[in-house]
């Protein structure tokens, strides 16, 4: 059985009203999708802007309620679930955002955003809170001197660890993350998508991994789903997409991965230095 | 499997030039045309708390030909932003301090002049372009009523001419049913067609430098391809010269001829950019290339990376501000010499120690 089912999901938003405030326009925003996500895997959605990724994480997770179909989560109906249950669930299930300034509290300390969780969902005393968020800051390559400092006071990259930190002080079975790496620099990306394959590898986690850039998909994906106006329009493993995308659209996403080689006055790509050397 | 989508060629068949001539820091002013715009030596401070005031960035000097299109690459904080504010005249008005160095543009020296004038001696010759565009629209006027009223200002036309103006601008960046669109406002544009009007907008006035800072950094990939196949059509029809600011050495490689590389507040290495792809002379160039995923080539996929961040200014190392992080780092020299940016054996420019000792990976092909 699959960790994650999901089965048939459509959502539209309404996008004008009338006079009177009655919802006359509509965005279908996902469009009948279905996937599955197993413990331990990564699944990648991919597409471009406005296809419906960030939708269909969202509605994974039921942070939005879809208008049909169903979620199964480790053998539990997702929509069925009353809120004793959501929050049982939502311990198992958490979520990581592209931009780590607005997903955090620019207010509190690192070490009590990385504590939050444990404060809401457990009854872990003080000081072992204070201990876990200290092996948590250190599990993300931060180390607890970062414990009493404050979000302004951190790069990008050193937020969104502290966003996977926080992320794990439930000991999640799966983890949506939105965007993750796509507002850092490519150096820091770099660094933080091998954290996040590394404790995929060590924990166990699944990773339902929303992500416009098929190049970083090749990474850290093992499946991907691809997305485009709502509904799914290729999925496969990673070597099938790569090696052999059967779509026109998924052909498109690729060859928009921007290749590290200039070019010459001409616009053709110089792949060698040649007898320059 | 290939993705480029060009035919690939040899840089030995269509580059004439050795490094040496076409790296314009190493040959004395003499030899060359006037550079469009010539940043020497360029140090900018801001106040902080505590401390009255900290270097942000450091000596900047580089030099862009007309037409010519250069890249500023660096993490973020480097000093790549405050750098082209300044080419802009735009220091005091972010709260800083030009503590150094001289801009000149078009053979007018900027710097000494209050910005008001600053901003007169360079017209609208240099214009500038960011990474959210939607902040730098008025949401409150229509797309074609901002252009209208720009180069009505900057160029002097008639409100009838103005309008013609800026469907033509439209037009040329591309935005299908230019008239029509032109009435729209800007909430009604995605993040990929604002970008094309700001495009539009700043080359309304005919610039002769276009800088451009992290413009396709907010886009999802095949907006940013479009945008990037954009900009170079427009310095193809035009023959603006650009500034192209960037985190990314892949977007760079798309549309930059020459590359500057900062780290720290500083420019580390300054070359051709065929040279820094295949042959870059510092450690962080190196590490820069060898962090950008390339499907396919990834070892065990994993990523490479460069260990550990950059130092905020003020807490710059006193030797060479990379060594903390540099593989190559020999302690007794590189912590406590401050590197100088020198001619390299490529021709190009590198503030390493060890550089012309050093056999770099330039970029997987
Ligand atoms: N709360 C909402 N209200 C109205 N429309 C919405 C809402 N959320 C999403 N949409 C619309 O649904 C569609 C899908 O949006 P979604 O955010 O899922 O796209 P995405 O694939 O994540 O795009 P991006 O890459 O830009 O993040 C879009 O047309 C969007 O405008
Ligand atoms: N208005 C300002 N006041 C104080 N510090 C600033 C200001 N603008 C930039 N800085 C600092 O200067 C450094 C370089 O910033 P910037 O040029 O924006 O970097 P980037 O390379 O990311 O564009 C950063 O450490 C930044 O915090
Ligand atoms: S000077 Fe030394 S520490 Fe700095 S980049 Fe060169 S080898 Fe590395
Ligand atoms: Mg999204
Ligand atoms: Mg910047």
């Amino acid at each position: 059985m699959s960790l994650l089912e999901v089965k048939d999901v459509t959502k539209s938003f309404s996008t004008k009203r009338d006079f009177l405030g009655r919802r006359i326009g509509w965005t279908h925003a996902v469009k009948g999708v279905s996937f599955t996500l197993d413990a331990g895997e990564c699944l990648a959605v991919v597409g471009e802007s406005g296809a419906g990724k960030s939708t269909v994480g969202r509605i994974a997770l039921r942070l939005i309620e879809p208008d049909s179909g169903s979620i199964t989560f480790d053998g539990v109906d997702v929509r069925a679930a009353r809120a004793q249950e959501l929050r049982a669930l939502r311990q198992r299930m958490q979520m990581i955002f592209q931009d780590p300034h607005s997903s955090l509290d620019p207010r509190m300390t690192i070490g009590d955003a990385v504590a939050e969780p444990l404060l809401v969902h457990t009854d872990r005393s003080r000081t072992e809170r204070e201990r876990q968020s200290a092996a948590l800051l250190e599990r993300v390559g931060l180390g607890s001197r970062y414990l009493g400092r404050y979000p302004a006071e951190l790069s990008g990259g050193q937020l969104q660890r502290v966003a996977i930190a926080r992320a794990l002080a439930l000991n999640p079975a799966m983890i949506v993350c939105d965007e993750p790496v796509a507002a850092l620099d490519v150096s820091v990306r770099a660094q933080v998508l091998n954290l996040l394959r590394e404790l995929q590898e060590d924990l166990g986690l699944a990773y339902l991994f929303v992500c416009h850039d098929l190049a970083l998909v090749e990474v850290i994906a093992d499946r991907v789903l691809v997305m485009a106006a709502g509904e799914v329009v290729e999925e496969g493993t990673v070597e099938q997409i790569f090696a052999a995308p059967q779509q026109e659209y998924t052909q498109r996403l690729l060859s928009a991965i921007p290749v590290p080689l200039p070019r010459d006055a001409m616009g053709n790509r110089i792949t060698s230095i040649g007898e320059r050397a | 499997m290939d993705l480029a989508k060009n035919r690939d060629v040899a840089a030995s068949d269509t580059v004439p030039a050795t490094a040496k001539d076409s790296a314009p820091e190493a040959v004395s002013g003499a030899e060359r045309p006037t550079p469009l715009l010539d940043v020497r030596d360029v140090s900018v401070e801001f106040p902080t708390a505590g401390r009255d005031w900290v270097t942000s960035v450091q000596n900047v000097s580089f030099q862009l030909m007309p037409g010519e299109s250069m890249a500023l690459v660096g993490e973020s904080g480097s000093g790549k932003t405050v750098t082209s504010l300044a080419v802009m005249g735009l220091t005091e008005a972010t709260g800083g301090r030009l503590s150094s160095g001289s801009v000149t543009f078009d053979g007018n020296e900027l710097t000494g002049r209050p910005a008001k004038e600053w901003r007169k001696v360079r017209g609208p010759g240099m214009g500038m372009i960011f990474q959210q565009p939607i902040r730098s629209l008025n949401p409150a006027y229509t797309v074609g009523d901002q252009i209208a009223e720009s180069v009505r200002k900057h160029l002097g036309l008639s409100r009838r001419q103005a309008e013609a103006k800026s469907v033509e601008m439209l037009e040329m960046v591309q935005i299908p049913r230019a008239a029509e669109r032109a009435k729209e406002y800007p909430h009604a544009f995605s993040g990929g067609m604002c970008q094309r009007v700001m495009i539009a907008m700043v080359m309304a006035c005919n610039p002769r430098l276009l800088i451009a800072d992290e413009p396709t950094t907010a886009l999802d990939v095949t907006v940013q391809e479009t945008i990037l196949d954009l900009l170079r059509d427009v310095q193809q029809q035009t023959g603006v010269a650009l500034l192209f600011i960037s985190h990314d050495l892949a977007v760079v490689a798309e549309i930059c001829q020459r590359v500057a590389v900062m780290y720290a507040g500083e420019v580390i290495e300054s070359a051709p950019a065929v040279d820094l792809f295949f042959r870059p002379q510092h450690p962080y160039s190196s590490g820069l290339l060898a962090s950008i995923p390339r499907p396919g080539l990834s070892v065990d996929r994993r990523l490479r990376t460069i260990p550990g961040g950059i130092p905020a200014p003020g807490t710059w190392p006193a030797g060479c501000r990379f060594a903390p992080r540099c593989e190559f780092a020999q302690s007794g020299r590189c912590d406590t010499t401050h590197p100088p940016l020198d001619v390299v054996s490529t021709g190009g420019l590198s503030r390493c120690l060890r550089a012309d000792e050093l056999a770099l990976d330039g970029v997987v092909t």
